[in-house]
This record gives structure tokens, sequence and C-alpha cells, in this order.
């Protein structure tokens, strides 16, 4: 044994050959359970295209040129018969999301930067609760409550203000307007603009605000520099998807509605065009051969407005997503 | 409100600044003066009755304008826009609120009055007028949704864990985009989705409690997918490397140590979808039609849910409109309470079961 210790020659590193890549054996349980796996997603990729196939063959006879034996269309063509629908369906949609936005903004706000921070969890499930009531007693408390109680409004805003054109014409008797359906609707999607916009707006950097703030900016002048700036992608998302959301509502509007199929402008009297979902609703019941192929014909049109709509939010939010400063 | 107050150094830095109580005090101040005003005006006969509403919004107008004129002349005019934009963001929350208690107040008064032991122990069979009961519309509610968590759990779980554990490449974004693509669709295209396939493969015109549990599955599998997907994520790595690094295969690794450990979320997350789907209206008046008896067999005949009870009902409310009337607000008040209970079953399970986690 020598006691003076000497390191070692240092070999020259000999580049280790790169591990063959260790392959874990396939068992019969591990091939059965991913199998499975990718079986239930591939279903769901199925069952979406069988949902595209379907409703396209069986709106298929809806689009024939005679139609005269077609108790729907009448002899119509079908593009005469749905254009009223889709003006109905995006208008009542845009009035609810008009109404919705910014006091769903404004709720969220209120949550996330206003309200003391105890509550503020309290007050995100109390909004959330009205996202839980289902659409049919949003409908009947639509009917029953909200459209009397408006109807005096409607006259008096009818009266004094009927010079400009949306609140001119002859004033419903019950108050079963589009303005009463788009109120119900904003109602409805007002719980889940808030939600989205209160995550965003959480998201913002803490830094951002705190630099605003230690500037001497008052509270809404951080809001306005930091919060929302930072929250803009994610806001127009929200509002695309709260607009999907009203877009395929149907019974709210159905027993909301006093339906006629026309173009109108109109919002407080009662032949007030009639969104598709709720068309469908109503007229399902009655259809019969042709007729039911031309309703799935306009749902179809549906499908493909609201997947247009929601494409659009999800690509505003992927976009925001590379490039915001949050990640 | 005063979060920005720096203890103030020298007096001629700092402008003037309203007290701490100031606001409240004109908050309280304005409702005091609008709610006289409105009280006079109906004692005075102006007005047919009091109106609450109407003085809650002169109040919370009139206090706006006042806190922003008085914050202008006392403190800055950036200091009064402050002001002015918190009060509108708090009426916004206030307005959101007037729809919801208004809306439970008024299920709960009206539903309450047919509340009774014949509303849940007889169905609508040959009942004309006052009377009859709701047991087909819950037998039906109950067999559907069941039928439908049953279809689109396994399948919803089962996706969730392909995309977290095993996707990669374009499949799983495919699936990923189209879960999103199918959370969008219209709930009455779902049914009449399902009664495309059906009139096709069997013939039009028919309606049965399965194919409305399809539709409602087709709604509900994107919720659980999404929902499970996103608590299977949150299960630490650590977990799984622990369970490979003993040798575990890994089918076995999700199923004894993923699951087990995610479940309580799983749980409460196909408890919120089904809550969400319970209440779907169009897609079973569609597909499960229309029925004033029971049927508890949802291969054959049409079957009477819930939300279609309550929808028909007011519809058609026939001969003796306020009975029909009853019924709906009372069957409305019964699908709330049975949403509110699986909501409230979904967070005690979250809060029971969550697993010990540290951190956030």
């Amino acid at each position: 044994m020598s006691t003076t210790e000497q390191a070692p020659p240092v070999a020259p590193p000999v580049p280790p050959a790169p591990p063959a890549p260790i392959k874990a054996k396939q068992r019969p349980g591990d091939r059965v359970f991913s199998g499975s796996a990718l079986g239930a997603g591939i279903i769901i990729l199925i069952v979406l295209a069988a949902v595209a196939t379907f409703l396209i063959i069986q709106s298929l006879p809806a689009f024939q040129l005679d139609t005269s034996d077609n108790h729907i269309l009448k002899g119509e063509s079908f593009w005469t018969y749905v254009w009223p629908l889709v003006f109905g369906t995006v208008w009542v949609s845009l009035i609810a999301l008009l109404i919705a936005a910014p006091i769903a903004i404004g709720i969220a706000l209120f949550i996330s930067h206003y309200a003391p921070r105890r509550l503020a969890a309290v007050l995100g499930y109390i909004i959330d609760l009205l996202a839980a009531v289902p659409s049919v007693v949003f409908g009947l408390w639509g009917g029953l409550v909200l459209a009397p109680l408006l109807q005096p409004i409607y006259v008096w805003l009818n009266d004094n203000a009927g010079w400009i054109p949306f609140f001119g014409g002859q004033v419903s008797p019950t108050g079963k307007t589009i303005f009463t359906a788009a109120i119900v609707l904003a109602v409805m999607v007002i719980p889940i603009m808030t939600a989205i916009c209160r995550e965003v707006f959480l998201q913002t950097p803490k830094l951002h605000e705190e630099a605003a703030l230690a500037l001497g900016a008052t509270r809404w002048e951080m809001v306005q520099m930091a919060v929302l700036p930072f929250a803009r992608g994610g806001m127009v998302s929200a509002a695309m998807l709260a607009l999907g959301r009203a877009l395929g509502e149907t019974m709210a509007v159905t027993m909301v509605l006093s339906p006629s199929a026309v173009v109108s402008f109109l919002l407080l009297t009662s032949t007030n065009p009639t969104p598709i979902p709720a068309n469908i609703a109503l007229a399902f019941p009655e259809a019969h051969d042709t007729g039911v192929n031309t309703l799935i014909a306009t749902g179809l049109i549906l499908f493909v407005v609201t997947f247009a709509v929601n494409a659009l939010a999800r690509w505003i939010v992927a976009r925001r997503a590379e490039f915001s400063g949050a990640n | 409100m005063t979060v920005l107050t720096a203890p103030a150094p020298a007096a001629v830095l700092t402008s003037g600044k309203l007290p701490k109580w100031a606001p409240w005090a004109l908050l309280a101040g304005s409702f005091l003066v609008a709610f006289a005003v409105f009280g006079v005006a109906a004692i005075g006969g102006d007005l047919a009755d009091f109106n609450i509403a109407g003085a809650a919004v002169v109040g919370i107008l009139l206090y706006m304008v006042l806190v922003t004129v008085i914050s202008s002349i006392a403190e800055s005019r950036r200091k009064a826009v402050d002001r002015l934009m918190t009060a509108l963001v708090a009426t916004a929350f206030l307005i959101a609120l007037l729809p919801l208690i208004s809306l439970l107040w008024t299920v709960v008064a009206n539903g309450i009055q047919r509340f009774d032991a014949e509303f849940f122990s007889f169905s609508m069979r040959n009942v004309v007028g006052e009377g009859g009961g709701i047991v087909h519309a819950i037998w039906g509610t109950i067999l559907i949704t069941l039928t439908a968590a049953v279809i689109s759990v396994p399948i919803g779980l089962m996706t969730s864990i392909y995309l977290v554990e095993y996707g990669r490449g374009r499949i799983a974004k495919a699936i990923t985009f189209f879960v999103d693509v199918m959370t969008g669709i219209p709930s009455i295209v779902a049914g009449l989705f399902i009664y495309a396939v059906f009139a096709l493969v069997i013939g039009p015109g028919i309606s049965m409690g399965i194919m409305g549990a399809l539709a409602l599955a087709v709604l509900m599998t994107p919720v659980v997918v999404r929902g499970s997907e996103e608590l299977l994520r949150i299960v630490p790595n650590e977990l799984r490397e622990a369970a490979y690094a003993l040798g575990v295969p890994k089918w076995l690794t999700i199923l004894k140590v993923v699951l087990p450990t995610s479940i309580a979320g799983i749980m409460t997350s196909v408890m919120l979808s089904i809550s969400r789907v319970i209440g779907e209206t169009a897609p079973l008046l569609l597909t499960a039609g229309f029925t004033m008896s029971l049927n508890t067999n949802i291969f054959s005949g049409q079957m009477m849910t819930l939300p279609v009870f309550a929808y028909g009902q007011y519809m058609n409310q026939g001969t003796t409109p306020d009975a029909a009337l009853d019924r709906a607000w009372a069957s409305a008040l019964t699908l709330i309470l049975i949403v509110m209970v699986l909501n409230l079953l979904a967070r005690l399970i979250a809060k029971w079961f969550a697993p010990k986690t540290s951190g956030r």
C-alpha cells in the first residue's frame, strides 16, 4: 500500500455508446389497455364523423328543386325558408352577447380584482349556480315571470324612444319578444363568459399589476394598463364561446318567444324572427316525410355555424397561448 | 377601496383624499334619498305601488353621479374615474344576482304548491285537468340519464387516459380538437343526429328511451373527457415513475396508481357532467318522445322525462292552465333540487376524497 496517493491517470473520456433505447416488454395487458384507450378515442372521432354524415344524408331530400309535396317548404326553395331562421339565430345571439359581455367582464373583474380575497371564491360559486340551472327552468321563468315584468317597460320604451328604429312598431301585449329571449339567453351565457374571463384575469402577471400600482396608478388604471390588454384574446374567445352556446340554445328561446318567420330588426313587437333551434323544437312534433328532412337540414346549418364560431374561438385561444408572456 | 393609501409623508405632496367611510356613507345616503322619493310618490298616488326595483336603480345611479362629482372635486379626476369604475363593476355583479334570486324565488314559491305526495306517486295517465304527478317523468329521467352515463363515462374516461398516458402525434391532436368541437355541438343537433341515425336504420318516426340516452351520451362524453383529462394531468409524474421503477407494467400503473389518485376528482367531474345533461330538454323532445304513462323499458315505446314534462305542461296548458303551470313549476323545482344535490355531492366528494397534495 503506497502512502502517496496519486490521481489515476485520467483516461480520455470515451463517449459511451448510445444505449439502445430500452423497450418495455409488451405485455398482453398493456396491449389490451392501450388498445381500448385508443379505441375510445377513435369512437369519438367516428361519432363526430357520423354526426356530419347522417345529418347530410338525411337533409339531402330538403334540397330538391321541386318542393311542392314538402309540407314545410310548400313549393318554396329551401334557402328562402332557412334565411329568416339563420337571421333570427344570429340576431338573437348577438343581442344576447351585447347584453352579456359587459356584465360578464364586470363580474369577472369584480371577482378577480375588486372583491375581498376571502369572498371571491363564494361569489364565483354563486355565479356558477346560474350555470347549473336547466334551460327549461330558464324558459319557464322567462315566459311566466320576466316577460310580464318587462312588458310595461317595453310600452314605455316604445312611447318615449320609438324614434329609435329598434324600439318602433306595435308593442307585444305579452312581452314575449325577441328582446326578452335575448335577455334570458344573456343570463344563461353570463356564467360561461364570467368563468373564462375570471381565469384569464387571474393569470395576469402579478409583476405587471404591481408595477402599475407602484407607478401610482389607481386600481382602474392598473386594470386598464395591465389586466385588460393581457386578457384581450381571452375575453374575445370567451365571447365567442358564449356566442356558440347562445346560437344552439333551444328551450329558453322556444318558451319565451312568440315566433314567426320574418326578418325584422324590431325588438319589441310580437312578430319575431325565430332562431333555428326553436323552430326545430316547435315544428318537429308535427313534421313528417320530407318536412323532417327540411328540419334536419336547418339543424345541419346550425351545426356548421356553431362549428365555425367555436373553431374561431379555439383558434384565438391557441394563438394567444403561443405569444402570451405567461407561458 | 383604499389599498393605495400611503402614509402621508408631507401634506404638500398628497392630493386630497376622501375618508374611508365616505363612499359607504354616500351609498347609504343616495339609497335613503331614492327610497324616500319613491315612497313619497307611492303615498302621493303617482305610482301604483312602492317600486323597490326602481328605487334601487335610482339609488345606484345617484350614488355613481355623486361619488364621481364629489371625488373629482375633493380628490382628482383620476380618482373619480376609479371610484366610478369600482361602482360599475360591483353593480355588474349585483345585476347578475337579480335573475338568480328572482328565478330561485319564483321556482320555489310556485313549485311548492304541488310539492305533495300525489305529485310523486302518480303519473299523468288518464289525468285531465287538476291532479296528476310525475312518476313517469322521474323514472324516465333516471333511466335515460343513467344509461347515458353508462355509455359515456367509460368512453370518456378511456379517451382521457389515452390523451394523457398514451396519446402522441396526430391522432391525439385530432381527438383533442374534435372533443373541443363536440363540446360545442348544440344539444338539439345531437337529438337530430340520433333521430337521423334511427330513421335510416329502423325507419322514420320512431322514438324510445335509448335514443334519448344516446343523444345525451353524445353531449356528455366530451364533458367527461375534458374534466378527467385535466385531473389525470395533475397526477404527479413521480408516482408513475416510482411504479415503473418497481417494474409495474404501464396498464397496471394507470389502473392502480394514476386512477386511484385522481378518482375523487373524476367522480366529481362525472357528477357535474350528469347534472349538466339531466336538464337537457331539446334532444329528448326529438328522441325520447312524449307520453303520459309510466314506461320503464328504454328499448321500446316513448318515455317522458322531467324537463320535457315541464316544457309540455307549459306549452300545452290544456283546459286548466293553472293546474298545468303548477305542475310545470313543481317539476322545475324537482329538477333544480336534483341538479343542486348532484352539484353538492360532487363538491363533497371532491373535498372528502381529495388526495393530500403539497403546495397549491
